[in-house]
């Protein structure tokens, strides 16, 4: 059975649909977070080398994964948007920069969070935390170029382009990094996670994974959702308009 | 489309550029005067002492080499685009990636070649040696033409924008970062005898896979921004 | 459980500062942007109810 997708990509169809996504991306979202963290502080044992400091790995690199992740899926929206001329893939973009954004602020924050109790350093010139440093300065690029520039098809386009750059660039970014950390023995810290992980520490890991991931997703489309009646201004896919229709015959 | 009439108009693109950057030498020298003032005051800022210039000095240079080929930026299509001459650009019947590549080296020609010529002179206040000397020489031979390649992407991106100044620099210092790893690791290698071919061929990969994208990207930009 | 009492557990061990820190700013983010994008929302449907009855004004005029 073929599925005809430009149906769904018809902001009346799509508008709606999102609508009703929402709640169950959200409810999923909050449920699997509730019994992540319950198995992350409960249940997972204490790391034998780092304490209980290791806890942080579960924030920690569920928002490491969702900034990189994000960033990759708003620059294929992105270049969808450029390929097929689709508004909508546009608007997906702009949806999720934000979101993509605080995942990486979060990513930061929290691996210094971790980073000063295990190596005694709030920060350190490591290719992961260099790229994810310039993945925000990349997201905040995005993000600029869009509100700098008044026409939106013009924001979108080229912010779309700014976003594909992007792509090229993170992955050089990581690996001259770490090129460059090679050369300067003794300033890097061995980040390698040598000691096995038990189970109950992955399995809660990959719940927040995605748990955030669904919370992404429904933030997203609810963002989505704003943008597309922001930007058209005739109100013609509100799923319920009777609501409208019974304030206007109350008047 | 002929060869030949490409390279036509790619040597006629530059010739142009030089002929008029000719006229109004000021402004290149402009980023000249930059890279040597900001060179200058790095020994101020730090102190004397010859170890820590020689520690910081390739960094220091490379530094200072990208903001000089930032603050240049603004000059590659600006003009052009304000005259008109960006959208007579566009029809004609060669692709734009291609003029895109004449603009680009006309760009390097005026504000990255006398930079290049002028770090050996700079490469002294930091008291670099002989060899590194070389390095730094090399390694902005290489490294300031993909900063004008990928540069141009983020000039064309703000072409009429607001306040475009900053930010053509937080769109273009993200992508600049390889660079400046690659071209300040070849001196400090060089510098702590481990020899600087390794850098220097990650730089020559650079410029030839920035020569093969960011024309694209930038002819894509300048269509955006000309619509 | 290997937790022998609530005090224990918010200690985690004298990590206690970095894992809250972390849990709470995490938590803190995720809470403002839902409600940023609750307010967006509210307004957007405000402005969209002013536009339709506006449009519906205009008409019956």
């Amino acid at each position: 059975m073929s599925v005809n997708w430009s149906k769904y990509s018809a902001p009346q169809t799509f508008y709606p649909l999102a609508g009703r996504l929402i709640p169950w991306f959200a409810c999923v979202a909050v449920v699997l977070m509730g019994i992540g963290l319950y198995m992350g502080f409960f249940i997972a044992p204490t790391d034998f080398q780092q304490g209980e400091a290791y806890r942080i790995i579960f924030v920690h690199v569920p928002a490491a994964w969702m900034s990189m992740f994000l960033y990759v899926v708003m620059a294929v929206w992105a270049g969808v948007g450029m390929g097929l001329n689709a508004r909508l893939s546009f608007m997906m973009a702009q949806a999720i920069a934000p979101t993509g954004a605080m995942f990486t602020f979060l990513a930061l924050l929290t691996g210094a969070m971790w980073g000063k109790p295990t190596w005694g350093a709030w920060w350190v010139w490591d290719a992961r935390l260099t790229s994810e440093l310039i993945l925000l300065f990349q997201y905040a690029g995005v993000m600029l170029l869009r509100t700098s520039i008044d026409d939106v098809r013009r924001a979108d386009r080229a912010s779309a382009v700014f976003a594909l750059v992007g792509v090229v660039n993170v992955p050089i970014i990581y690996f001259s990094v770490q090129w460059w950390n090679t050369l300067h023995q003794g300033a890097s810290v061995s980040m390698a996670t040598g000691s096995k992980m038990a189970s109950t520490m992955l399995m809660a890991m990959l719940l927040m994974t995605v748990a955030f991931w669904l919370y992404s997703i429904a933030v997203i489309l609810a963002r989505v959702r704003c943008v597309m009646v922001e930007r058209e201004s005739s109100p013609v896919w509100d799923e319920k308009p009777t609501a409208v229709q019974e304030t206007v015959e109350a008047r | 489309m002929s060869g030949s009439s490409m390279w036509e108009a790619v040597s006629g693109i530059i010739r142009r550029d030089l002929l008029l950057a000719m006229r109004r030498r000021s402004d290149a020298a402009m980023s000249v005067f930059f890279l040597v003032i900001v060179a200058s005051l790095f020994p101020l800022g730090v102190g004397p002492e010859p170890a820590v210039l020689r520690t910081i000095g390739p960094g220091v240079l490379w530094v200072a080499a990208l903001l000089a080929c930032l603050l240049s930026l603004s000059r590659v299509f600006t003009a052009d685009y304000l005259d008109g001459v960006l959208e007579q650009m566009v029809l004609i019947p060669q692709p734009l990636a291609v003029l895109v590549v004449g603009k680009v080296l006309a760009h390097w020609l005026i504000s990255g070649l006398p930079v290049v010529l002028l770090s050996p002179l700079l490469g002294l206040q930091f008291g670099l040696s002989g060899e590194s000397l070389g390095v730094l020489v090399m390694s902005l031979l290489l490294g300031t033409p993909t900063l004008s390649m990928i540069g141009a992407i983020g000039a064309a991106l703000v072409l009429g924008v607001r306040g475009s100044g900053l930010l053509v620099a937080l769109l273009v210092l993200p992508l600049y970062v390889p660079i400046l790893i690659f071209g300040a690791g070849a001196v400090t290698s060089s510098m702590a005898g481990i020899g600087g071919e390794a850098n220097l061929s990650l730089l020559g990969a650079c410029l030839v896979l920035s020569l093969f994208l960011a024309p694209w990207a930038t002819a894509a930009a300048l269509r955006i921004a000309l619509e | 459980m290997q937790w022998g009492s609530a005090s224990e557990f918010f200690a985690m061990g004298g990590y206690g500062l970095y894992v809250w820190t972390s849990f709470v700013a995490t938590a803190l983010c995720m809470v403002w942007e839902v409600l940023s994008l609750w307010r967006r929302r509210v307004a957007v449907r405000a402005e969209q109810r002013a536009a339709l009855l506006g449009g519906i004004d205009e008409t019956t005029a």
